[in-house]
């Protein structure tokens, strides 16, 4: 007859890069149940809305999360400017396409960096985060930051990139691109790598509709769902398809987010072969009356945001509901059944983020 | 499935130059944008105090009676509001970044006569 124990998993786990705590039942080695506890970094970042005018509100929005820092803060500021009816001019709508598109580069290379440390292939972990670094480099050039990159405002955007610029860093992505199809045959080919990632953490497409999955955890399990197909900033100028799997465990999704990768680069391409010249921003004036609703799709999946406004410079409430809450109960999902030793690997699957679960 | 499918990246490593580097030999060179920290041009500021109400987390204080100026570097979080909305364009971001401290300390510069002091 196997031992039933309750092992608790977290908050501070090597594997973690931010504190969640799972308590997990076991039955010897086989999870039964996890049962997950988050909170323990809890801002109240919603709650400055009553501090913090709209504009200067950007700032603190950009501050969830400091990977998704750039679709943070352009996911309020297209809600105030729809409440607002503010018209960007286009220049600014491809520009914010092309860091939301970095940004995104960048997290799926954080998070296959992580990846690899978790399964322990400590000089993979380097060689990602390696090229990743070229994309804050590229970030710092751009933006003049690293993390927080302070370009988004209410009517467009604060700073410019000159064509030369955006074609310095297609060079660096073609660069990238080339030694990224040598890294990802480590990811998918590697024996050692797959046997970690193959057949383990099944979530079926049914589960994943019903649990409410999102983001490359969602499309991995054979759903084709992007948010960027509802035409913000300027993706509806550009082509491009959701990138899904049909198979659903850890090694589909870490397919997905490769793909992705090269995704965001083949948009960037297009964003800059199609980017006008122009204004980046325009005044704007008045305060916002009414309330809207906005879906962005961030590297880990969909976040949205609610903003409700009262015609004073104070907005009334805003509400934002992060990728990784919306994974938590699919990856619990795949939890059930699982070996104790995989249970680090289920976890990052979702690439978890509780700095933007615990705004 | 191959297990050596990292041995060429692994090679190439071993035969090629450090990626990181040797710091504090060689400091960094910051791209012309950064955002390191804030300086003023205080001969040029006619204190108006519109820095002060746009800085987002309150760091600057202006006062027009004694024509001085204090940042509270360890506050400002550099976004770049102060400079965008300074009249005389006596604000400026500077790229290199606030020098580590044991304490917070608040920056004051004064027009005349012009003096640098350090208070807690």
């Amino acid at each position: 007859m196997s031992k039933r124990s309750i092992v608790p998993f977290g908050p501070q786990h090597p594997v973690l890069p931010e504190p969640i705590h799972l308590d997990l039942a076991l039955e010897d080695e086989k999870v039964v149940e996890a049962i997950p506890s988050i909170g323990f970094v809890h801002r109240g970042l919603e709650k400055l809305v009553e501090k913090k005018d709209f504009n200067e509100y950007v700032y603190v929005a950009e501050r969830i999360c400091g990977i998704c820092s750039f679709m943070h803060g352009m996911g309020y500021c297209e809600s105030v400017e729809n409440i607002m009816e503010v018209e960007i001019p286009p220049r600014a709508k491809y520009l914010r396409t092309i860091w939301c598109e970095m940004s995104r580069i960048h997290s799926h290379l954080l998070w296959l960096g992580l990846l690899a440390d978790a399964f322990g292939f400590e000089s993979l972990f380097m060689e990602t985060w390696r090229m990743r670094e070229k994309v804050l480099d590229m970030f710092e050039y751009s933006t003049g930051g690293r993390v927080i990159f302070s370009v988004n405002k209410i009517g467009g955007q604060r700073k410019d990139m000159d064509n030369d610029m955006i074609r310095e860093f297609l060079s660096v992505f073609a660069d990238m691109e080339r030694d990224l199809k040598e890294l990802v045959k480590t990811f998918l080919n590697n024996s050692a790598v797959n046997s970690r990632l193959r057949d383990v953490g099944f979530l079926t497409k049914q589960q994943a509709f019903d649990l409410g999955a999102v983001g490359p955890f969602m499309r991995s399990s054979g759903i084709s769902r992007d948010t960027r197909k509802l035409g913000y900033a300027a993706y509806p100028f550009l082509d491009f398809e959701p990138i899904t799997s049909d198979v659903g465990d850890c090694y589909a999704r870490t397919d997905v987010r490769i793909r992705e990768i090269f995704q965001s680069i083949d948009l960037i391409r297009q964003a800059a072969a199609k980017i006008p010249n122009g204004e980046v921003s325009v005044p704007v004036k008045g305060f916002p009356q009414g309330e809207y609703f906005m879906r962005v799709e961030q590297p880990r999946g969909e976040a949205i945001y609610y903003v409700k406004a009262n015609g004073t410079k104070f907005l009334d409430r805003v509400r934002v509901r992060t990728p990784t809450f919306a994974n938590l109960p699919g990856m619990l999902e795949t939890m059930k059944g699982c070996q104790l030793a995989d249970v680090p690997i289920l976890i990052l699957t979702i690439d978890p983020c509780i700095s933007c679960t615990e705004r | 499935m191959s297990l050596l499918t990292f041995a060429k990246i692994e090679l190439h490593n071993l035969f090629s130059k450090p990626a990181t580097r040797p710091y504090p030999e060689q400091p960094r060179e910051y791209p012309p944008r950064t955002r390191g920290h804030i300086e003023n041009d205080v001969d040029a500021c006619v204190f108006c105090g519109l820095c002060s109400k746009k800085c987002p987390t309150g760091a600057i204080q202006v006062n027009r009676g004694e024509k001085s100026w204090s940042i509270q570097r360890f506050s400002c979080i550099q976004c770049g509001c102060c400079v965008e909305s300074c009249p005389k364009k006596c604000l400026s971001m500077h790229q290199s970044y606030t020098e580590p401290a044991q304490r917070k300390t608040i920056d004051t510069v004064c027009q005349t006569p012009v003096e640098n002091q350090n208070a807690s």
